[in-house]
């Protein structure tokens, strides 16, 4: 993995006496006490992170964390009162004025919340409007646009304005008018926070897609955590210009690094995000290959369980065993376990979300047991640890 | 304050008049140029015929009211300009539209730019924004005595009086037309990476065109409110019809003029604002 974005003890600091609230800050006054004694609002306070190239990173919180402070400072639409942001290890806080507008023709394209579309342009106007910029032939011009206007679904809107299109179909054209002038980076701020809940729906998944096919590097400021944990590869949360915690979205979701992102996660629809590897439990096993019926059931009782999962040297299911059963196979004086073995167990693979297994969970007795693409064993699913992941408790007992 | 005396103020003011009086070459170019503007404007409204004239009037309010109701409208202006013709003041109507439309071509010349500067920098503002004040509150007759003595009697002190008191509107609307343009589109244009004069050139002026335009049309008006005080300095047309009524007391004679002008002004009006009207 490249590193594309690399940003270093970034600060923003809004006021005019700046130096004793930069003072007062290093001396990790809070930003409450800033504001008291200078007037100054840290917008964002030493912020240290990186964004590989290819990743959907959504940079969480809540209205005035600094989140859309953060994204402005990437491309340097507001000026960091301290520290830097490197993309493909250019300092962008260094740039001269014209250095700056290349990086930004070549390499950013920006969406806004409220599309941001210049109403007097039509709808391919706007498509190419960076690519205008840089002077491109008009032809090319016209091809990229209408390619990027493809990509998005918006087949024949060419000559309409923005104000003759729903809210949902002007991000669209926000979203080609980035993406046509081939960016490696796209920054989103708030892109879809001002669309009804059915148009969000469509431009999230719309936007997946074209991730899928484009592998940009994408960075998507929100303040909907179903939203971030949907899209993100990794979110970053923040609060009051602190970063509060960076991670996979199953990692926020099991593993809250404090109180603010607990709470900040409650009441997410972790059906969606946790998947049966984070919900499944250890299983009690062995190994057929070397243990017979007295092995089992000494494990079982040492254990305290009615059954035991059987799997071979390699440890692929095989089986699971009753106790009842393997007692009665005692009796009889056999040593193969094979005969007493149930294999209609209810198999899931390790990545599927719960959400497509909850029916399910709720209706069969028995366990669902957890492999990976190989059949290996990886463990199972009790039917109260599903329960308790979706209410956020700690699932690894 | 009798203690302290009048300052001389006045005297100071003349000093300054007579100090400038020494640059009469540059005020003798300034009202060439001046001249030329308005000799060429005028030598068209000679070329062509009273009929012409009228049509192309009518064709030019058709063209640029294509999308809007302009029956009525034209009617009126066809009703008006042959009354204006039947009355006799058909070479006073030119001259006086002469007379509005080059101050009006100089004040939008200087105006826009002057307003682009006041938007993009806050300093200008604060300087030009009294100026512009000044220009629009001092009575006239005081800045036609030295107008005349820099530039002689004429059309030519007529127009820079027209320009003087007729600008700021263009100057105020271009500058508040500017500032108006939503910031998140300026954010965008900026995130794309465009120069200033890419921005002004393809947001700020498209964006603010409307609001530049009734800027404009304001000066137009200015300018025509302008014509019977120009008169007194010598500016011909229907201005001049005016002034000479009064002269005489010929209430009768005055109101005739005084209806010409209102007509080319109801005319001018219309135009000008149907620019704005077309969107897209």
């Amino acid at each position: 993995m490249t590193e594309k974005v690399k940003v270093t003890n970034l600060t923003k600091i809004f006021g005019k006496q700046i130096p004793q609230a930069k003072k007062l800050l290093s001396e990790g006054k809070d930003k409450k006490e800033i504001l008291a004694q200078t007037g100054c609002t840290v917008g964002v306070n030493q912020a240290n992170f990186t964004i590989n190239e290819g990743e959907l990173f959504v940079i969480m919180g809540l209205s005035g964390s600094g989140k859309s402070t953060i994204i402005r400072m990437i491309n340097r639409l507001i000026n960091s009162t301290d520290g830097d942001v490197e993309i493909d290890g250019q300092k962008v806080m260094q740039l001269s004025k014209e250095e700056l507008r290349k990086l930004r023709q070549d390499k950013i394209g920006m969406v806004f919340q409220n599309f941001a579309l210049f109403p007097h342009l039509t709808v391919l106007q706007n498509a190419e409007y960076g690519l205008a910029l840089k002077k491109v032939d008009s032809s090319t011009q016209e091809k990229k646009a209408k390619e990027a206007l493809d990509l998005v679904g918006l087949n024949g809107y060419d000559q309409q304005y923005p104000d003759q299109l729903s809210g949902g179909m002007q991000q669209r054209v926000g979203l080609a008018r980035a993406l046509a002038n081939d960016a490696e980076i796209l920054l989103m701020d708030e892109a879809f926070s001002a669309l009804d809940p059915l148009y969000r729906k469509e431009m999230q998944d719309l936007l997946l897609q074209i991730q899928e096919k484009m592998h940009k590097t994408i960075i998507f400021i929100g303040h909907d955590l179903n939203e971030a944990l949907k899209l993100g590869d990794r979110i970053l949360i923040m609060r009051d210009g602190n970063i509060e915690q960076i991670g996979e979205p199953e990692e926020i979701l099991t593993h809250p690094a404090n109180d603010y992102v607990e709470r900040f996660i409650e009441g997410v629809d972790r059906t969606r995000v946790l998947t049966a590897s984070s919900v499944m439990t250890k299983a009690h096993v062995i190994n057929i290959a070397k243990a017979g019926p007295r092995v089992a059931l000494r494990r079982m009782r040492d254990n305290d369980i009615s059954s035991i999962y059987v799997v071979d040297n390699e440890n692929k299911f095989v089986g699971f065993a009753d106790a009842h059963d393997v007692s009665d196979l005692i009796k009889q004086g056999s040593k193969d376990l094979r005969s007493v073995l149930k294999t209609d167990v209810p198999k899931t693979l390790a990545d599927t979300p719960i959400n497509d297994l909850i029916n399910d969970i709720s209706k069969t007795p028995i366990p669902y047991i957890v492999v990976d693409e190989e059949d290996h064993l990886q463990g199972i699913i009790l039917r109260g640890a599903v329960l308790a992941a979706i209410s956020g408790e700690e699932v690894n007992a | 304050m009798g203690s302290i005396g009048a300052l001389p103020l006045a005297d100071w003011v003349n000093s300054g008049v007579d100090w400038l009086s020494q640059f009469t070459g540059f005020f003798n170019s300034i009202t060439a140029f001046f001249q030329a503007i308005i000799d060429a404007i005028q030598w068209v409204f000679d070329l062509l015929p009273e009929w012409l004239f009228i049509i192309v009037i009518l064709a030019f309010t058709y063209w640029i009211k294509r999308d809007q109701k302009k029956l009525g409208f034209m009617i009126f202006e066809a009703l008006g300009l042959l009354l204006i013709w039947n009355l006799g003041f058909w070479r006073d109507m030119t001259q006086t539209l002469t007379l509005v439309l080059s101050s009006s071509l100089i004040a939008i010349v200087i105006g826009i730019p002057l307003g682009i500067w006041m938007a993009k920098s806050s300093k200008a503002e604060v300087v030009i924004k009294p100026i512009l004040d000044f220009m629009q509150t001092l009575p006239a007759f005081v800045y036609l005595i030295p107008a005349v003595a820099f530039f002689g009697i004429g059309m030519v002190p007529g127009v820079l009086a027209s320009v003087i008191f007729a600008m700021p509107p263009t100057v105020r609307m271009t500058n508040l037309g500017i500032r108006q343009v939503p910031e998140d589109l300026i954010e965008a244009a900026d995130s794309f990476g465009s120069t200033s004069w890419q921005k002004l050139i393809g947001l700020q002026l498209p964006m603010a065109k409307n609001t530049i335009m009734s800027g404009v049309n304001q000066t137009m008006m200015l300018g025509l409110s302008m014509v019977v005080i120009a008169s007194m300095i010598g500016a011909l047309g229907l201005g001049t019809q005016v002034y000479f009524a009064v002269g005489r007391n010929d209430a009768g004679a005055g109101f005739a003029a005084g209806i010409a002008v209102v007509i080319v002004a109801i005319i001018l009006d219309r135009i000008t604002q149907s620019f704005n009207k077309t969107s897209h």
